[in-house]
């Protein structure tokens, strides 16, 4: 490689960094924390006793896991305006995103909640609770607990599907990537030095999620 | 601590009649019957798969009885109030039975369960005082004076702020004796309560068992342990086919039992091989 080349991806690292922090992690974190809600209500629809609650959320599932993402961000920005639907680029992203989230850790959810032994239900009867009491303070944070790291896969997944956004113009990691390769025509270059940043990206997710997941230790039952 | 209501009295507690549940096509009650006097320790015994384990949660609400009908007298109070369910309106289901009767049933009872069911995400005193302040909603300072005091009688008050995985089988076993106490429960229920601990963690659950006998609570226990029921409790059943064979004083019972099938169950158990 040539010094030039050394220099734009010096140069280049700048605005990808700030493409990081401006696009990138923001519109992960506002995803997964609308999806993450969004997921709950549908884990616990599914798991209701009522028909109707758990056939809608199995749908719901069913159509985000087997259908695209990349369509799902198409429908969103470029098919909706023809409906007379217009939504720019940062909320189309967000929703694609916390939509698809939602469908996924959904999923999750529920096993997490199936996986909290029956007897603590139970207990939790017997010292008085209601239902909805029981599932609130002692099954959901031990079903937390267990989500930790399948939800952590989910998070890590939807940070590098954010790149998908640069497609519909949100200015990102990757589009800022694509933005300096185009003026420079060193595509090898820069798009290896942006996997190299969503690597670190993910490594320190990755980090994250130990340290999560040796605090909340205790909310298991050994 | 001591049982809601300390006068002696010969009155039923828990009255049950025609009990009957199935699983599926396996009925595995057929009829029960059983009166339960104030300050009775019952205990149930019976071969694996005879039921004793579903009367149990039957008495409680964890299983919804499909006929037959249960009563508890409770106490003055409004958390004690007395309930009887006909279960044979209910069907079997849940929805079937009126809400406020089920909760008014459970509020009777404490259970103590085999395997502790602790929760495993809250502290030693945070397992025993959930109920009465969360559920309850008695003061919180009270709950927790109250609390430390049986943690304290159970040799626990040292453990408070430990989590169960912390603690041996035993004293886990103890925490969940004190939460059910911390109830301030009419009548005491216990699944096996030593069935799932080493053989040498036995003794300090049955000890504490029988100190609570003594003190006057009502109490059921399903139990596998003979001589304990023999020095414990006021009347042993035993308890075969989804129905009480036979029913009467421990000692009497367990040395000359006058059902054959009593006899065999026994005889099991004292020479099993």
């Amino acid at each position: 490689m040539t010094d030039s080349t050394w220099q734009l991806l010096l140069d280049s690292l700048w605005p990808m960094i700030h493409g990081a922090i401006t696009g990138t992690i923001p519109l992960a974190l506002s995803s997964f924390a609308i999806g993450l809600v969004l997921a709950l209500g549908l884990a616990l629809m599914r798991l209701s006793r009522r028909r109707w609650l758990s056939s809608i959320a199995r749908v719901y599932i069913s159509l985000v896991r087997g259908t695209p993402l990349l369509v799902q961000l198409f429908v969103i920005f470029y098919g909706l305006p023809s409906l007379g639907v217009v939504i720019d680029p940062w909320p189309s992203a967000i929703i694609a995103f916390s939509i698809n989230v939602g469908g996924y850790a959904a999923e999750v959810i529920r096993a997490a909640i199936l996986s909290v032994p029956k007897g603590q239900w139970e207990a939790a009867y017997m010292i008085g609770m209601s239902h909805q009491r029981a599932l609130t303070r002692i099954i959901l944070p031990q079903a937390a607990r267990v989500s930790v790291p399948p939800l952590s896969n989910t998070f890590i997944s939807l940070v590098k599907d954010t790149s998908l956004a640069s497609l519909i113009l949100v200015t990102e990691l990757f589009r800022e990537a694509q933005q300096v390769a185009a003026f420079s025509g060193q595509f090898m270059a820069l798009y290896l030095e942006a996997a190299l940043l969503y690597w670190v990206i993910c490594l320190v997710l990755s980090s994250g999620q130990s340290v999560l997941e040796k605090r909340l230790d205790r909310y298991v039952a050994h | 601590m001591s049982p809601t209501d300390q006068t002696p009295s010969v009155q039923a507690l828990l009255t049950v009649r025609g009990l009957q549940k199935s699983f599926g096509a396996n009925q595995v009650l057929k009829s029960v019957d059983l009166t339960v006097a104030r300050g009775t320790v019952l205990a149930l015994i019976g071969p694996s798969g005879s039921g004793k384990t579903t009367v149990l949660r039957c008495l409680n609400g964890l299983e919804i009885a499909d006929g037959g009908t249960i009563s508890v007298v409770g106490a003055d109070d409004a958390r004690h109030a007395p309930v009887s369910i006909d279960f044979a309106a209910a069907h079997g289901s849940r929805a079937g039975v009126p809400k406020k009767a089920l909760t008014n049933l459970r509020d009777q009872s404490g259970m103590v369960f085999q395997h502790y069911n602790l929760f495993p995400h809250k502290t030693v005193l945070e397992n025993v005082m959930e109920g009465p302040v969360v559920v309850q909603r008695r003061p919180r300072a009270e709950v927790e004076a109250e609390a430390l005091a049986l943690l304290e009688r159970v040799g626990l008050s040292d453990k408070r702020d430990s989590y169960p995985f912390e603690l041996s089988g035993g004293q886990q076993q103890r925490v969940g004796i004190v939460r059910a106490l911390a109830l301030r429960p009419t009548l005491l229920l216990f699944d096996e309560p030593t069935s799932a601990l080493d053989p040498e963690l036995v003794g300090d659950v049955l000890r504490l068992i029988k100190e609570l006998a003594a003190e006057g609570w009502t109490m059921v226990i399903v139990t596998h342990e003979l001589e304990f029921a023999r020095e414990v409790a006021t009347e042993v059943a035993f308890v075969d086919g989804g129905t009480i064979v036979e029913h009467g004083d421990p000692k009497e019972m367990l040395r000359n039992p006058q059902h054959e099938r009593t006899r065999q169950f026994l005889h099991r158990l004292l020479f099993p091989f």
